[in-house]
């Protein structure tokens, strides 16, 4: 193992490496930043790369170290956000020109929390517009790349944390999941992402899309990392007032549990749709090979309000979006028109300049969806299927433990393949939208490689706050079947 | 269902959003398209369904009603787009 590249170090394994004296951070941050100078120009995964302030975080855990101190469980490790959390004085973007040079006064309590721990801060890494998006094209400044492919794309919104932490630009990161912005980009990306259960970590200082369905969640290399990182940034947070107040299980603990008798779910409703690609359900049929390998049972399970899933999401969350995105008015932050004669031909004008075509379409779907006389008939409605959808999976967990699915319909697709056609665009989250709906945990665990070596990635579910469950099942794949997670930036 | 001009134009403004005639267009036939597909919802009977609105019930937590300060009040003001002394200038609010 000596001959593996610093930057190709898991998180606990670098954390390790710290603590114990075989490398300082300065060292570590030092690899992890001349990545990022050679690889980020080709793959975009970066809006903002914090070079200087890096280096000096990391010069503060070596004198502390020296004397004694250790910050946290990650003291002097590189790990970066997606550009949805708010960092004091750093800007923060959420990938729209409406927020271009805004520098939050305050850290969101995901960032005060991987600080906190001793994490460095490399930058702030890309996404869709206000998370708007399955592919990262949708970031005002210019999409990132897959960097198992070039010409594809690495999953959204998440994709540029997705992107880093596969390319190894960061040893984690923290992405947020509406619909399965966290989950898709990970399976896209060959690495692992945790959408944890509503209310699990805080959203106090996160860019607000969806409030009833936005989660933040650990992407990493391995399970562990995931699980590890997850420790650090769940737990209740009085500033946050959907937040629960439960205490956090050691997740690490739970990766190298055995599966036996453990109950595997198959929704029925996930494998019959005719958009599944037949490398995904092999590969996930592997994925379910190891679990029986390893003492897991089978069980037949149906979610038969899964059809009506991306309906009820694409009337709930632009509905939420539309109102949350009301903020957005020139006055007291962001960008503002220049020369309007009035305030509201000044608010509409800020708001045209401001947000690209996804966000307006959103704002315009939820704004209609919410506005007098369709109330009833779109998000009215919308909310009691969303109660049917949720129900499916409450008796599922009767009878599973775990659900098992694909994560994502096909592996990474080409850089404007589905940005002429909206509808086509969101059925790429077709298997992770019910999970946000129903408020439960969801992980994406790699289980190995289209033929044309794009990563696929196997989703699984359990009941609300059972995270340890995903951990145990995920960790029993990931030794069953062992791929590359580092991927070679090619073309 | 083929929403109209005349509706699209008037939730844009309701959104605040101007939109440019070219822009109109296009998201009145992609919202229709978008409602269309969603109008597959009406096929389930959900008369006696409660609504979620929240996936994880939880109560609304209660707190003492007492000031906080916030810390950097330059920094928040610092950020807008344009600023008088320690207000927020705008353009006119009245108009003709």
């Amino acid at each position: 193992m000596a001959n593996v590249p610093v930057h190709e170090w898991t998180l606990l394994e670098a954390a390790r490496k710290v603590r114990e004296k075989e490398i300082s951070s300065r060292e570590l941050t030092g690899a992890i930043l001349a990545r990022i100078e050679a690889l980020d120009p080709i793959v975009h995964a970066y809006v903002t790369v914090l070079a200087e302030g890096a280096a000096a975080q990391a010069a503060a855990c070596d004198e502390e170290q020296a004397k004694g101190t250790l910050r946290g469980p990650f003291h002097g490790v590189p790990i970066g956000l997606k550009d949805i959390f708010c960092t004091r004085g750093v800007r923060t973007t959420c990938g729209s020109r409406i927020l271009r040079d805004f520098l939050p006064p305050y850290d969101a309590c995901v960032a005060e929390r991987i600080l906190a721990a001793g994490a460095v801060l490399t930058g702030k890494h890309n996404m869709d517009e206000f998370a708007m998006g399955s592919s990262t094209e949708t970031s005002f400044f210019g999409p990132t790349r897959n960097p198992w492919d070039v010409s594809r794309i690495p999953g959204g919104s998440s994709g540029g944390t997705a992107a880093a932490v596969a390319a190894a630009m960061c040893f984690a990161g923290v992405g947020t999941d509406t619909g399965g912005s966290i989950r898709q980009p990970a399976s896209l990306c060959g690495v692992v992402g945790v959408k944890p259960t509503y209310g699990r970590v805080s959203r106090y200082g996160m860019v607000a899309f969806a409030s009833s369905l936005d989660q933040g969640g650990p992407i990493a290399r391995t399970v562990a990392d995931a699980a590890a990182l997850l420790g650090v940034i769940a737990g209740y947070d009085r500033r946050d007032s959907t937040c629960v107040d439960i205490p956090v299980p050691d997740y690490l603990a739970a990766v190298e549990r055995p599966v036996k008798g453990l109950r595997v779910g198959l929704p029925k409703e996930y494998y019959e749709g005719e958009g599944l690609s037949p490398e995904v359900r092999a590969a996930v049929e592997k994925a379910l090979k190891a679990l029986t390998d390893q003492g897991a049972v089978v069980v037949e399970v149906s979610l038969p309000h899964t059809e009506y899933a991306l309906s009820t999401y694409y009337l709930i969350a632009p509905a939420e979006a539309s109102s949350n995105l009301a903020r957005y008015d020139g006055v007291r932050y962001g960008h503002r028109a220049e020369g309007a004669s009035g305030l509201i031909e000044m608010m509409s004008r800020t708001r045209a300049e401001g947000f690209g075509d996804e966000v307006k379409r959103r704002i315009m779907i939820g704004t209609y969806a919410l506005s007098a006389g369709y109330y009833d008939a779109y998000y009215g409605k919308a909310q009691k299927v969303r109660t049917l959808i949720r129900d499916d999976f409450t008796k599922a967990f009767e009878a599973a433990d775990v659900l098992l699915t694909p994560t994502a319909p096909t592996p990474a697709f080409r850089l404007g393949e589905k940005t002429g056609d909206p509808l086509t665009m969101y059925l790429s989250d077709i298997y992770t939208i019910p999970c946000n709906l129903a408020g439960i945990p969801g992980i994406s665990v790699p289980c190995g490689f289209s033929s044309e070596g794009l990563p696929i990635g196997a989703q699984l579910l359990s009941k609300p706050f059972r995270e340890e469950t995903l951990f145990t099942a995920a960790g029993a794949i990931e030794r069953a079947i062992p791929v590359r997670r580092v991927a070679p930036v090619r073309g | 269902m083929a929403i109209t001009r005349e509706e699209v134009l008037h939730v844009a403004r309701l959104a605040r959003l101007a939109l440019s005639d070219d822009e109109a267009g296009r998201l009145g036939g992609q919202l229709s398209a978008i409602l269309d597909y969603v109008k597959q919802l009406d096929r389930l009977d959900t008369r006696d369904v409660v609504p979620t609105s929240h996936a994880v019930e939880k109560g609304t937590p209660m707190r003492d009603d007492v000031v906080e300060p916030f810390g950097d009040r330059e920094a928040l003001l610092a950020n807008a787009p344009d600023r008088l002394n320690d207000c927020f200038r705008v353009p006119r609010i009245i108009e003709d």
